[in-house]
């Protein structure tokens, strides 16, 4: 147990929460108000200095091979009719932009002289993209994953290990990503002295949503001198999945002020059966609280968290990052919706047409764009945010296309 | 001074520790919940805390959340616990509190929850996850109805923001024994005192401990600086509820407790 930390290092007493209009705030138990308040000013002190960011444009570039490129898609832009650019995640060191985030707070964790990351993940990306930062800045990490996670992302669950974690497989409640959060916050709770929580969306208490903004804000500020440099203006569209949201929030922060750019994210909508399952609160959510702030949230009318579906573990969540029900109450940006049939087409699509495997999750995006190309401009310029990669779905993509790819003796499975 | 106050201090009065069951509502059924309030309250309650359950409790151990789980399946929610406390009004001699986590309360309104809350004979209410920076406006509703939002603090909380609770808490304060989640331990971390005695520096209002205790014994470790003035349990009894034992039963466990109370100059 701590020695009354009486903030020893962190000298600040009450917390300057930031709020997105009516979202956002830092509603934890007292018990995790120091640990946060020293990752706030630690993401105010340390974060701005010349030296932080010198030592993590140095691993973003040397290590995890940023800058990402923005590539062209020539068939697929003749088939649509304008022109489709991706800016390239995928190739981001472990396969997602999950590690400009994950290289920021390991750094940031080191630097507040801590020992140790602690996350969670659904998907596993996170998982991966923290296991590997710590290894690589020498810090112990342990993992919070869902029970149902574990099982349909076996091979990152093997990565994970691989790379040293202590990976906890959560068997309360849904069993995937919200419940990893829960035991993610109470194992914090219990380890804050040596560990920082390396909260892998924008979206929980503050100052997570701010912090993991500004690390995935690199995505968005590379993607606009880009697309100046490659087609000489700006997009007419940037479109990006959301889950918690933390890839759009990146791209999205390149071009919040250029309001010729239309921002779309893209929920999904799980099988699009009426009172099915989703993953989309911003089209079917209320606004509550949960993991610490206020958000638009899958729930009941008496404020019970509901579950969560979608064919894409990385979207598979309730809630989504306060800042994105912000801009769209303010109409700043879009969001749309797409079903996992939609997203596996998609996923075959960019796959025969381009030679890139999208993960499920930005596969999302793609669909959207795919299905809506009378509301993008003719001869224009549009920007998908291509999140991850998608050989982590391969297990999925045979489960229900396998009788595509030569496995006949696979049942196709209704997606 | 608030009536929750007054509860705490009569038993002070008589020398003892008030004692603070923690039940969750429409555990381990729907009758039994009622039967298990009244054994209770007849049998040396000071103050009950009534769980109000949410999917997503991040401040308890395993055996509160299944328990929430449990009577969440069973259609339990604030509406049916306010109601079921409103047939009862003035039935209970404890100090009733209802504790819950933001969201269950958000959604019913606060404006709402005050007023049905009142008049259902409820005097506090804690709320887990909403800590200083963010209670203010939930606060004032409360109070608007006389009823306290209870404050919680933990071994990690400095004397300054020990400092900022005070300046608005009314009740009593709930003070956090570990660094955890709520659940059973079988020894209280001896820094326990450390923080009861600077909450004692910060606070004019009596003192609650909760988070792990089972048995009256865990207090006899404690120096008379780290006393607390009033003990909560909740885990206990709801594992001890859930072994199929009465409420009754274990109100018994603290009935020699009372006088063991460390006399404070």
């Amino acid at each position: 147990m701590p020695k009354a930390r009486a903030l020893g290092e962190c000298t600040k007493t009450a917390m300057n929460i930031k709020y997105y209009g009516d979202y956002g705030g830092c509603f934890v138990p007292e018990i995790l108000m120091p640990p946060l308040l020293e990752v706030e000013k630690a993401m105010e002190e340390i974060l701005p200095t010349e030296d932080f960011q010198n030592e993590l444009n140095d691993l973003l570039h040397n290590y995890a091979g940023r800058e990402t490129p923005l590539t062209f898609c020539p068939t697929l832009s003749k088939e649509l009719g304008f022109n489709l650019w991706l800016k390239r995640e995928d190739l981001v060191h472990t396969g997602a932009h999950k590690m400009n985030n994950t290289l920021g707070q390991a750094l940031l964790a080191k630097r507040m002289g801590k020992k140790a990351l602690l996350a969670e993940t659904g998907a596993g990306q996170h998982g991966v993209a923290t296991a590997a930062a710590a290894v690589r800045l020498g810090l112990k990490c342990t993992i919070f994953m869902g029970a149902e996670d574990v099982e349909r992302q076996s091979m990152n669950v093997m990565r994970m290990r691989v790379f040293g974690a202590d990976v906890h497989a959560v068997d309360n409640g849904t069993r995937t990503l919200k419940d990893a959060i829960n035991d993610a916050l109470r194992y914090w709770i219990s380890n804050q002295d040596t560990t920082l929580y390396c909260f892998g969306t924008a979206a929980g208490p503050h100052p997570f949503p701010e912090l993991v903004a500004r690390f995935q804000s690199v995505i968005g500020t590379e993607a606009r001198r880009q697309c100046l440099e490659r087609f000489g203006c700006l997009p007419d569209a940037v479109v990006a999945c959301v889950g918690g949201g933390s890839n759009a929030i990146g791209i999205f922060r390149g071009f919040l002020d250029d309001m010729s750019v239309r921002l779309i994210g893209v929920e999904a909508a799980g099988t699009g059966e009426p009172g099915s399952f989703n993953s989309a609160p911003l089209n079917m959510g209320t606004p509550g609280v949960l993991h610490g702030n206020r958000t638009m949230l899958l729930q009941t009318k008496d404020g019970q968290i509901e579950p969560s579906h979608s064919i894409a573990a990385g979207l598979d969540y309730p809630g989504v990052g306060p800042e994105h029900a912000y801009l769209r109450d303010v109409h700043r940006a879009m969001y749309g919706m797409v079903r996992d049939g939609r997203a596996l087409e998609a996923f075959q699509r960019l796959s025969r047409s381009e030679g890139i495997l999208p993960a499920m999750e930005s596969s999302h995006a793609l669909a959207w764009v795919f299905d809506h190309p009378d509301e993008l401009p003719k001869g224009g310029n549009v920007v998908v945010n291509l999140s991850g990669r998608g050989d982590k779905d391969m297990d999925i993509v045979k489960k229900y296309l396998g009788h595509v790819y030569g496995f006949a003796d696979e049942e196709k499975q209704e997606a | 001074m608030h009536i929750l106050e007054e509860k705490i201090r009569q038993a002070m009065a008589e020398d003892r520790y008030a004692v603070i069951p923690f039940l969750t509502a429409g555990f381990p059924d729907r009758d039994a919940f009622w039967r298990a309030l009244g054994e209770l309250d007849s049998h040396g309650a000071d103050i009950i805390e009534i769980g109000v359950p949410f999917s997503d409790p991040v401040a308890d151990g395993p055996v509160v959340e299944s328990a929430s789980r449990q009577v969440l399946s069973d259609g339990i929610t604030l509406a049916s616990i306010l109601e079921g406390l409103r047939l009862r009004k003035d039935y209970f001699k404890a100090g009733l509190v209802l504790m819950g986590y933001l969201n269950p309360f958000l959604q019913y309104g606060f404006d709402k929850l005050a007023q049905d809350a009142a008049e259902a004979g409820v005097s506090g209410v804690i709320i887990p996850d909403l800590p200083y920076e963010e209670a203010a406006p939930y606060r004032e509703a409360l109070k608007a109805r006389g009823i306290a939002l209870i404050s919680l603090v933990g071994p990690n909380t400095s004397e300054e923001r020990m400092k900022l609770y005070a300046s608005v808490s009314e009740g009593y304060v709930y003070v956090i024994s570990v660094l955890g989640t709520t659940g059973e331990r079988s020894a209280v971390a001896p820094k326990v005192a450390e923080v009861v005695a600077r909450a004692r520096k910060c606070f004019d209002l009596p003192l609650a401990m909760g988070f792990g205790f089972s048995s009256p014994d865990q207090l006899g470790v404690l120096p008379e600086s780290g006393q607390p003035d009033a003990v909560v349990f909740g885990s206990a009894l709801v594992h001890f509820l859930r072994d199929g034992h009465s409420a009754e039963e274990f109100m018994q466990r603290w009935e020699g407790a009372k006088s063991r109370r460390i006399h404070k100059s």
